[in-house]
């Protein structure tokens, strides 16, 4: 019966190969060597000869100053970059959503998606470039209105605002796509019946409109929510310099200082794991919540 | 239905064209300053059409080892990367859209499972020199080759196409590996060309890996050597003194800095340019793609 059923699917088997191939060797296998966060791994001797140590290098990460630190960057990061990136590309959607013409419609839509393809090294160089106190865009404009010039990436307390701002320039118009399709998908005889009705431009908003994109909008917040502490590596990484650390590094950032930079693997693998933990347990419960709420899942 | 302009349309038209103004001027800035001679930039004269026109920013760029190198080795990446992805991807989600698969379900959450946890950074950058590739294109198209996400939109299509035509195909004696080449691949290419662009473009743009697996500057795409130029201001990209540093250093006495900063903005409009170009041809399947990857899998 067995052996049937694997005469049967030979080719399929042989088919799928490559890719149980790459997830063994590329995804399960780093899984495994979370194991070195329990021992004190030496280069030298490999995974399996190195001690054991227990939690200790757990210990050191919750007992080390940068802990609260890091931890506080990553979780406002991911949080300011939901509170003010979430609703912008639905508010940008129900007003693409209100132009009529279609020409005009479209050329909007097709302008705002393009910063979503331009790479985070380009976008940072250009931040770089713009907020150069001597020779940037911003600054000249400042310096038009008679102010002094200010040294943006080299403030601590500006970070935060650099970073969510331009990750809204970045994703807004990307982040309308999905809303647009729910917006389309709207039945227009409910518009004219409520104009009949005689409901204005924001009532049919209130009553037609979000409550019919409410789904779609339940759905992207809960899976965002799943990612707060999944703020990505590069966009940080190329931002930040030593003298904004205190509000721009966060957990994979300081993975890799410590990590690849000082070579302290162990450590800095407790720490990643730390970030795995949190990262799985904020998706479980998002997608666990979505499948309550509004029977959706992601698997 | 009559048609009338009221204040609400006017508002939205002049948010509108404030919002296509905000997301275009950065690049017709950075463009006109990259063709601009220097007086007028050093006098921060430019601010949107080009003043006294010249390409000689351009053909530093053009004439600069490591630049070149740079663009060579992502197109590279970017064309073995998209390639091997999109056969490893294609062929495991065909598999996993038959029904007859055996142990179709728990290879599936095998996979699901790695989009809620990972290794992380270190444990992945050493299983990469366990397997030697560090340092090699290897490291650059194949960790991340496929992508969870894309396995299952590629599924969710392949399980939309109808029945009966591998069934055709099958009384005509075709096995699943030549059913698969011949009649579903045909088939799909909307969801090829989407999943395609998303992937050549992700690796064009990545930064992550090559400063992970990467240490040889020969190696290094362009996004590293943009970075290194722009960003860490350094101007010798590679091991060589490229043209950049000589051309920064022989006008460093005439206002060195703002000519650097001509040159910057020329090897930015240059990083982009693929993109800036072919972008409004692939742009409709960068949105069918989103389409298709938004029905549920």
């Amino acid at each position: 019966m067995f052996l049937k059923r694997l005469r049967d699917n030979k080719l399929l088997i042989l088919m799928i190969l490559p890719m149980l191939l790459y997830y063994l060797l590329f995804e399960y296998l780093p899984m495994f060597g979370i194991l070195i966060s329990f021992k004190d791994y030496n280069v030298f001797r490999g995974v399996f000869a190195s001690k054991w140590v227990g939690l200790r290098y757990y210990e050191f990460f919750f007992n080390s100053p940068d802990f609260l630190v890091i931890l506080r960057n990553t979780f406002l990061l991911g949080f300011y970059s939901i509170l003010f990136g979430f609703p912008a590309p639905i508010l940008l959607a129900l007003l693409i959503n209100e132009i009529r013409h279609s020409v005009f419609k479209r050329f909007v839509q097709t302008v705002s998606y393009l910063p979503h393809f331009v790479s985070n090294v380009i976008i940072v160089s250009m931040l770089v470039m713009f907020l150069s106190p001597s020779t940037g865009l911003i600054n000249i404009v400042l310096a038009k209105i008679g102010l002094e010039p200010v040294y943006f990436l080299i403030k601590p307390e500006f970070f935060r605002s650099i970073f969510v701002a331009s990750g809204i320039w970045q994703g807004v118009g990307w982040g309308t796509i999905i809303y647009l399709a729910a917006l389309t998908a709207i039945d227009p005889h409910q518009y004219e019946s409520a104009e009949i009705d005689g409901a204005g431009r924001w009532k049919k908003m209130i009553y037609i409109t979000l409550p019919s994109i409410l789904p779609v909008i339940i759905i992207l917040l809960v899976l965002n929510i799943g990612t707060l502490f999944a703020t990505s590596f590069e966009k940080v990484f190329l931002l930040y310099n030593p003298l904004t650390y205190e509000t721009a590094d966060i957990i994979s950032t300081y993975t890799y200082r410590t990590g690849l930079v000082q070579g302290n693997f162990s450590y800095a693998t407790a720490i990643g794991v730390f970030n795995g933990i949190l990262n799985f347990v904020l998706l479980y419960a998002a997608n666990f919540t979505a499948r309550k709420v509004k029977q959706v899942s992601l698997w | 239905m009559r048609k009338r302009i009221d204040l609400f349309t006017i508002v939205n038209s002049f948010f509108m064209l404030g919002l296509v103004f905000v997301m275009l001027y950065p690049f017709i800035y950075m463009i006109s300053i990259s063709l601009s001679s220097e007086v007028y930039v050093l006098k921060n004269q430019v601010f949107f059409w080009p003043k006294g026109f010249t390409t000689r920013w351009y053909e530093f760029v053009l004439r600069d080892s490591s630049l070149l190198i740079g663009y060579k080795n992502t197109i590279i990446y970017v064309v073995a990367g998209t390639l091997i992805s999109l056969v490893l991807t294609s062929m495991g989600a065909y598999v996993l859209s038959k029904r007859k698969m055996m142990f179709r379900r728990s290879i599936m959450l095998a996979l699901i499972f790695t989009i809620l946890f990972q290794g992380g950074m270190i444990p992945a950058y050493l299983v990469a020199k366990n397997l030697g590739i560090l340092d090699t294109i290897w490291a650059m198209v194949l960790p991340g080759a496929i992508s969870t996400f894309n396995v299952i939109v590629m599924r969710t299509f392949f399980e939309g196409l109808p029945e009966e035509l591998e069934d055709a195909g099958r009384m005509d004696g075709l096995n699943d590996f030549q059913l698969f080449m011949r009649i579903v691949v045909p088939l799909s290419k909307p969801v090829f060309a989407a999943i395609g662009l998303f992937v050549a473009v992700s690796i064009w743009n990545d930064f992550y890996k090559p400063t992970i697996y990467l240490r040889k500057a020969d190696l290094f795409p362009l996004q590293v050597i943009l970075r290194n130029l722009i960003i860490a201001g350094s101007m010798v990209g590679g091991n060589d003194a490229g043209t950049l540093g000589a051309a920064a250093a022989a006008d460093r006495g005439g206002g060195g800095n703002v000519v650097v900063e001509s040159l910057k903005y020329a090897a930015i409009v240059f990083g982009t340019l693929p993109i800036l170009v072919l972008y409004p041809f692939l742009q409709k399947y960068f949105v069918k793609g989103v389409m298709i990857g938004s029905v549920k899998g």
